[in-house]
């Protein structure tokens, strides 16, 4: 990897070899990164796939057990995390219960010796620029509501100056409609500062609205790296196509004549341009590239099934299709609605080119 | 019917309530009674008097008073000093050691306080564990600390020291890791995080610690008997001689009803200054 990260700006953090265990369990198992100077990079895996452990080791709460972590070339594993220019948003807030809001937000402040009158100015323009009434500054902390308390954390965070700031699924716990405010806040936040955000989730679609980069994480290992837009088009792995939502996968192996043999429906697909090498894994088709057809079409892959169920999903609507044991998941727009009854027999079909093949 | 005339919750605490009434309420209000009561009297219904008040105030009373109250005082003092690292370790370092500390400090209760103390009588007493075994092996002759002002707070600390540990372990295990943590992230030093976090956020578990032990040393007098040699007489030794030997239970229980506005007063006051609720951050 090279100093220049893939947007072009100075790289601010990098991981080398970053590996974590707990005894026998290896939490954070050998991750490489590069972050660069001002990104909003987020980190996504399932619940236990480690991204806490390793957000702790880069803010100093936890020691890595081999590897290196590198601020500005330097290496800052022993560092401990008061002495680190990187501040965390907890999963709980850690809002200090015992302060003011006011308070809350000067508390880097007031540990660095920063006079009252400084301290209250800067505590006041954090306020503002967080959208939080003035009136907040004498407010305990415990009276505000969750979204409050968000914006305080956040500017508590901001007080200190940091050069990295991370999150550790700070919006979990919140409602849907206010969690997309949030976000949106959060992103401007990124921009008016200009500092790098390192940002943990496990929904991918929360992590697809705000990043400029993507790590996808899973048992320790960080498995793709790569833009919103990359890890939607060209997932890498079955794990990763999953995670982002919906999808139909096929186990499939290459067979002599170069097309692909699905053992479990004892067919064989025509396949996407064909990677280097590759002799078996998934083939994965998203469910709007999935179509009803009327009768077989010898252009494109098709497989005979039965109507299963239907959901509407807001906009689209979702339908179920078993083939053997396998269910297929279909979605179309509510204006294309597909007239089939339940339990009727439907055939179903993709493009080639509209498939990924994956590896693993 | 007319039992729905009253709300559910008044009804649902009428049990408790009369028991608390015949079981705290009416004890407190018969002393209360007696102290006014004509001095070695045994009604509780003749001529209100202030008399055993006047003579508490003339007599030399204040000075056992004092000594229950500064024997108590620096028992407490003593026991912050002693339980805070025992605490600290207990909630955050010894890990599952912290199980065996706990019943290392709990299985001296399962013993009577008295064969407890007449233990450390033997142990300090003249040709004793202590002092006899100093003799016998180094030739030092020492004189027995027994019967000093030293051996009571000795025997005061040792006995009320879990109603200080427990509930400071209490308090110190409440403040969440992620809270210190995040003070630590936000530059603060060790010493700063321990400041500015962790003794606010555990005072109400050390509060508790500091008035349970502090009200029950008030009332020891086992310690000031056994081990002090009657050398310093506590209030409630006081009490106690008014209403035994003395027979005077008016005196008594008017010195039992000073002693309770004492005490009430003190801790009033010091729950005035922390508002355990605020300091739990549930206002
Ligand atoms: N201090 C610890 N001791 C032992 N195991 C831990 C510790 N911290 C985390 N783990 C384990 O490491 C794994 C990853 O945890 P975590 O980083 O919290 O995952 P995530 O944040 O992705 O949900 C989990 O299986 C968890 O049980
Ligand atoms: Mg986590």
């Amino acid at each position: 990897m090279s100093d220049e990260s893939t947007t072009g700006r100075k790289s601010i953090l990098q991981l080398r070899q970053l590996t974590k265990s707990f005894g026998n369990f290896t939490a954070v198992d050998r991750v490489d990164l590069d972050i660069a100077e001002g990104e909003f990079f987020t980190i996504v895996g399932p619940s236990g796939s480690g991204k806490t452990t390793l957000l702790r080791m880069l803010t100093g709460m936890e020691t890595p057990s081999s590897g290196d972590i590198l601020l500005h070339g330097e290496r800052i594993n022993d560092l401990p995390a008061n002495r680190r220019p990187t501040c965390m948003v907890f999963q709980s807030l850690a809002l200090f219960p015992h302060r003011t809001v006011g308070q809350n937000i000067e508390f880097p402040l007031k540990i660095r010796g920063v006079d009252a009158a400084s301290r209250k100015k800067r505590a006041l323009q954090l306020l503002e620029q967080l959208r939080l009434p003035e009136t907040y500054y004498s407010k305990n902390v415990t009276k505000c509501s969750g979204g409050e308390r968000q914006r305080v954390a956040l500017a508590r965070a901001l007080a200190y100056n940091p050069e990295i700031l991370f999150f550790d699924e700070p919006l979990s716990a919140i409602d849907y409609k206010l969690r997309k405010t949030l976000e949106k806040e959060l992103k401007d936040i990124h921009r008016e500062t200009g500092k790098t955000f390192i940002y943990i989730t496990h929904s991918l679609e929360e992590a697809m609205v705000m990043s400029d980069r993507i790590g996808v994480m899973r048992a320790g290992h960080l498995v793709q790296v790569g833009t919103p837009n990359e890890i939607y088009t060209a997932p890498r792995s079955k794990f990763v196509s999953e995670f982002i939502g919906d999808v139909n996968v096929i186990a499939v192996q290459t067979q002599a004549d170069g097309q692909l043999h699905a053992a479990e429906f004892g067919t064989s697909f025509v396949p996407p341009r064909l990677p280097n090498g590759f002799t078996s894994g998934h083939l994965v088709v998203r469910p709007e590239f999935l179509r009803f057809l009327d009768r077989p079409d010898s252009a494109i892959n098709c497989l005979e099934g039965r109507l299963y169920n239907e959901y509407a999903l807001g906009s689209r609507i979702q339908y179920q299709v078993r083939v053997g044991e396998h269910v297929f998941i279909v979605e179309k727009l509510r204006q294309q609605a597909f007239g089939g009854q339940r339990d009727d027999a439907v055939l179903i079909g993709w493009d080639a080119k509209d498939s990924i093949l994956v590896a693993e | 019917m007319s039992l729905r005339k009253f709300a559910a919750g008044p009804l649902c605490a009428l049990p408790i309530g009369l028991f608390l009434l015949i079981g705290f309420a009416a004890p407190l209000l018969a002393v209360i009674g007696f102290s006014f009561m004509p001095p070695r009297t045994f009604g509780l219904f003749l001529n209100p008097t202030l008399v055993n008040y006047i003579e508490i105030v003339d007599s030399t009373s204040y000075i056992s008073f004092l000594w229950s109250l500064a024997l108590a005082a620096v028992t407490v003092a003593i026991l912050a000093v002693i339980c805070y690292p025992v605490a600290y370790g207990m909630a955050r370092i010894f890990g599952k050691w912290s199980m065996l500390v706990t019943l290392l400090f709990t299985i001296p209760l399962f013993v009577s306080e008295n064969v407890r103390l007449y233990g450390w009588v033997l142990f300090f007493i003249k040709n004793g564990v202590l002092l006899g075994t100093l003799k016998s092996v180094f030739g030092i002759e020492a004189d027995s600390w027994l019967f000093t002002t030293g051996i009571i707070l000795w025997g005061m600390v040792y006995v009320y020291l879990p109603f200080m540990l427990f509930p400071m372990t209490l308090g110190v295990a409440m403040v969440p890791d992620q809270i210190r943590e995040a003070a630590l992230d936000l530059g603060a030093t060790r010493w700063q995080v321990f400041r500015e976090v962790e003794l606010p956020l555990s005072m109400p578990g050390i509060m508790i610690g500091f008035l349970l032990s502090f009200v029950l040393a008030v009332g020891a007098i086992t310690e000031a008997k056994v081990l002090g040699g009657q050398r310093v007489i506590p209030i409630i030794h006081d009490i106690e001689i008014a209403f035994t030997y003395a027979q005077n239970w008016p005196l008594g229980a008017a010195l039992a009803v000073l002693l309770m506005l004492v005490v009430g007063f003190l801790v009033l006051l010091v729950l005035r200054r922390f508002d355990l609720d605020a300091i739990l951050g549930r206002r």
